[in-house]
């Protein structure tokens, strides 16, 4: 660690590891009702248990994203962070801001923390992934805001590479594009177009800033590749990511609406979305091949080649499985869905924080890289973790494919529940991998623990 | 790649390339704007409808469910409830949760009053009447 105020990367990180641990106790929670419709009812409805669940992955991914940006832009800009004191401040708003969302959500009846809330002067909640309390929205604004400040300054003050341009503007894309989110009409159609302009054009545009800089960024620390020629490759990336990713909105504009041009467009565009993911693929081979140093750290070159390739797996290969109009006309809002979202957010999003942490952590703690027992341990968690999304995603989509045959395709279709009793082998096999994730997660958190002969800092 | 392509080259390809497609994007948002009055039937969003949109989401219905496919896929499609079940049905089925059958899936009772019963079928029938591009595929949603 080059600098001081890097370490205030350090609390954020801790806090996205817990707060993946309550995601994924609450995806197992889910999984289980998908099975045994009961389990838990009334206290935790199915409804509120996903709202856990993916808000809690937002949250921690978010938690993940500022604490790379602390690491990275100080080391990237060769000065101390603006204010640490400030990004220190933050870190306590946004976690209580955080935990409090999530306690209203298991405490009270969703309608009753509507109501404590206010909802009724400006509506925003009740909408998919975006149904926090108005108040926890704007304190994320203000939180982006002031995070974004802090980072910018810093970068204005030092040293301006392209690898903290691209993640500046993929941050500030981050908080300008979350702002639709209080955008909600009562013609559901319009709202519906809108809430893409949040959700799709974090996932499939801003967020593949952050993605690409991030790694970019552990690739040059591990690697010693030049910088021109990584810098070279993350423009080229995120060009086409944005090329293919922006237009591509069009795919969730087949069947809400909207005019059927869309299926031409949306089917055109992100037919494409696959090759910024293959290039990130070929680029963190090829850094790893051409790498002109030996770094220690070799669980966070895994963790680094491992983003690259479940990114093009989960988002580009499970995303092009069903994103064609004639297919998504079957396949739209079934267990294809569901496991295209499971391997693209951990192959893309969680991958790529845990790169960081895997870089980070030891410099934050005095040491180049862990001792070899811990990055064992560590890289049986990838493996763990890794595989079991694998046969997560495997068993959905075998689980949809059965789903779309009965429910949509058969000359006799069955109705929704009679569909889902036919599958529920799969989900119940789905339970089981998530089961092996949950393991490979402790075993990761328990790395973190392991002591031995560190190597020395860099 | 070959050093004649330099890295200025990708960072111009990069900001051209957002800045086209993402006027490309409005250019093709304002046409849809022009086009929705005629699909989505906004004549027909009364203030019952309005309301029934509310009651929809301070329950967070889409926590379960799909509406024109988007949700959760815990629960049957509602897009086009109205058409399958009728509003009565809608109604009673809401009242009569939760079953309790053991092992079944379970949804929770919502204590909804007669009136955001009301709207939240207008809200319902209102929604079926979106010119959807002909989805879902057939009544089961």
């Amino acid at each position: 660690m080059r600098y001081q105020s890097q370490a205030v990367a350090k609390p954020y990180f801790i806090a996205a590891i817990g707060l993946f641990v309550g995601q994924v106790l609450f995806g197992l929670i889910m999984g289980l009702q998908y099975v045994i419709g009961d389990f838990l009812f009334p206290a935790i409805p199915f409804n509120v248990a996903r709202m856990v669940h993916t808000n809690l992955l937002i949250v921690w991914l978010l938690f993940g994203f500022m604490g790379s940006a602390y690491y990275l832009i100080p080391e990237e800009a060769e000065t101390e962070l603006f204010s640490p004191k400030l990004a220190l401040l933050m870190f306590w708003v946004f976690l209580v801001a955080g935990a409090l969302t999530i306690v209203g959500y298991l405490a009270v009846p969703y309608a009753a923390l509507a109501k404590m809330t206010f909802n009724d002067l400006w509506p925003t909640m009740g909408r998919e992934f975006l149904e926090q309390p108005l108040l926890t929205k704007l304190g994320i604004v203000v939180v982006a805001l002031v995070f974004l400040f802090n980072i910018s300054m810093t970068v204005l003050k030092g040293r301006k590479t392209s690898i903290s341009l691209v993640l500046l503007m993929g941050l500030w894309g981050l908080a300008i594009f979350f702002l639709f989110s209080f955008y909600n009409p009562s013609n559901l159609v319009l709202d519906k177009y809108f809430w893409w302009w949040t959700v799709h054009l974090w996932v499939e545009g801003v967020w593949e800033l952050i993605l690409g800089a991030l790694l970019a960024f552990v690739l040059i620390k591990v690697t010693g590749v030049d910088r021109e020629i990584i810098e070279k490759w993350l423009y080229l990336i995120i060009a086409m990511t944005l090329v293919t990713g922006i237009v591509g909105t069009g795919h969730h504009y087949f069947w809400i609406g909207t005019p059927e041009y869309w299926q031409w467009f949306g089917s055109v565009f992100s037919a494409l979305e696959p090759i910024p993911f293959f290039m990130m693929t070929v680029f963190a081979f090829n850094m790893v091949n051409r790498r002109r140093r030996e770094h220690p750290n070799r669980a966070a070159t895994l963790w680094a080649l491992g983003t690259g390739v479940m990114a093009f797996l989960g988002a580009g290969v499970w995303g092009f499985l069903h994103t064609l109009a004639p297919v998504n006309y079957y396949t739209h809002g079934t267990q294809i869905t569901s496991a295209h979202g499971h391997m693209s957010f951990y192959g893309a999003y969680v991958m790529v924080v845990l790169t960081m942490i895997s870089y980070a952590m030891p410099m934050m703690r005095g040491r180049a890289a862990n001792s070899d027992k811990a990055q064992v341990m560590e890289m049986w968690s990838f493996w763990l973790m890794t595989v079991s999304m694998v046969f997560i995603t495997l068993f959905l989509t075998a689980a949809g494919i059965l789903q779309v045959w009965l429910q949509r395709v058969s000359a006799t279709p069955l109705g929704f529940m009679a569909a889902q009793d036919q599958v529920t082998l799969f989900y119940w096999l789905r339970e089981i991998s998530g089961l092996v994730f949950l393991v490979g997660l402790v075993l990761y958190i328990a790395h973190f623990f392991v002591g031995g002969a560190s190597r020395k800092a860099a | 790649m070959s050093q004649a392509f330099t890295k200025s080259m990708a960072r111009n390809i990069f900001f051209g390339g957002t800045v086209f497609f993402f006027l490309l994007l409005v250019a093709l948002t304002v046409d849809t704007m022009q086009v929705l009055p005629k699909r989505d039937h906004r004549e027909n969003i009364t203030p019952s409808v309005a309301r029934g949109k509310h009651v929809w989401e301070r329950n967070d219905c889409i926590g379960c469910h799909t509406l024109l496919g988007e949700g959760a896929y815990f629960a049957p499609e509602l897009g086009n409830v109205y058409q399958r079940r009728g509003g009565e049905f809608i109604k009673a089925w809401m009242q009569a949760m939760p079953t309790k059958a053991p092992g079944r899936r379970q949804m929770p009772q919502f204590n909804l009053t007669p009136e955001e019963l009301d709207d939240l079928v207008a809200f319902l029938k209102w929604s079926g009447e979106i010119n959807t591009a002909k989805w879902p595929p057939n009544i089961e949603g």
